[in-house]
C-alpha cells in the first residue's frame, strides 16, 4: 500500500515530507508506548500512535520507519516536524481513534508483520 | 582504553532535557551509515544505543557515550555517574522498571530497556556500583 492510500483511508492530513507519500509500505504497528515499539516491533514501516513528543520521531528513526500516523487529532510540534523532515519520515494526522485507524488499515491490506 | 579500534567518537549526553535524548544515537546512526555498514547492523546498534541513552537520561542525569568501530565489531560504552543499579539481574528482567510516572507518560519506562539492549547486541557487560554510577559496554558484530 502506498502511504498516500493510508492518508486517504484515514482521511488524514500530510504534515511533512509530502514527496514520500508514494513509498510502498507493507506493515504497521500501533502503540502509545515507545518502550514496547522498540522491544517488540520488527520491520514495520508505519507507526500509528496518539503519543506526541520528540521521542516518537526518534523511535521511528532508530527503527527505520517511513511514516508516523498521529491519531485522535493529535498535532506534532514544529520541533517534531523538523526532526521528521531531517530524516524524511512522512507525518500524517487523522481525527480517527487508534482502534478505528488500525482496523481500517488492517482490513485494507496492511499487515502486522512484514511478509 | 580501546587501542585496536580504527575509529572512535565521544558524545556528551545531556541529562536535563528529555526531549533532546537520542541526539547521540542519531549521530551514531549517521556515522555507521557513512562508513557503509549493513542496514540491519546499523539498526541493531541504533536501537541498543537509543535505549541506553534514554536510560542514561531517565535514571542518571546524563553521561558520556563512546563509539568504537573495529573491523569486526562495533562497541558502545556508556558511562554515567548516576545512582547505580542495586540488583542487575532484577534490572535485566522484562517489565521491571524504576522509572517515574512522568517518564511513563512520555512512552518510556516499561522495563524493556536493558533486556532489549541484550536482545539486539552480541555482548552486553554491565558494571555498576550503587552511589557511584554505571558503565554499559555493548558489542555488536556485523
Amino acid at each position: 500500500m502506498k502511504i498516500s492510500e493510508i492518508a486517504s483511508l484515514l482521511d488524514a492530513e500530510v504534515l511533512c515530507c509530502k514527496d514520500g507519500v508514494f513509498h510502498q509500505v507493507h506493515s504497521a504497528c500501533g502503540s502509545d508506548m515507545m518502550s514496547d515499539v522498540l522491544a517488540y516491533v520488527k520491520d514495520q514501516a508505519v507507526l500509528i500512535t496518539g503519543l506526541v513528543n520528540p521521542q516518537v520521531i526518534r523511535t521511528a528513526e532508530m527503527m527505520d520507519m517511513r511514516c508516523i500516523v498521529f491519531v485522535r487529532n493529535k498535532r506534532p510540534s514544529a520541533e517534531m516536524l523538523s526532526l521528521a523532515e531531517e530524516t524524511g519520515i512522512v507525518i500524517l494526522a487523522t481525527q480517527k481513534r487508534m482502534f478505528e485507524a488500525c482496523g481500517l488499515l488492517y482490513t485494507n491490506g496492511l499487515a502486522p508483520k512484514e511478509v | 582504553m580501546d587501542n585496536q579500534s580504527i575509529l572512535s567518537y565521544t558524545f556528551n549526553v545531556d541529562g536535563n532535557d528529555f526531549s533532546s535524548a537520542g541526539e547521540a544515537s542519531v549521530q551514531v546512526k549517521k556515522i555507521l551509515r557513512n562508513i557503509g555498514f549493513d542496514a540491519e547492523v546499523i539498526r541493531r546498534v541504533s536501537i541498543a544505543m537509543y535505549e541506553a541513552e534514554i536510560n542514561m537520561v531517565i535514571h542518571a542525569g546524563g553521561g558520556v557515550a563512546q563509539l568504537f568501530v573495529h573491523p569486526d565489531k562495533i562497541i558502545l560504552v556508556l558511562t554515567d555517574k548516576g545512582p547505580g543499579i542495586a540488583d542487575i539481574s532484577l534490572a535485566m528482567s522484562e517489565g521491571y522498571s524504576t522509572a517515574p510516572d512522568n517518564i511513563r507518560s512520555l512512552g518510556f519506562g516499561a522495563g524493556m530497556g536493558l533486556p532489549n539492549i541484550k536482545r539486539y547486541s552480541d555482548e552486553l557487560d554491565i558494571q555498576s556500583k550503587v552511589g557511584e554510577g554505571t558503565t554499559l559496554t555493548i558489542t555488536v558484530k556485523p
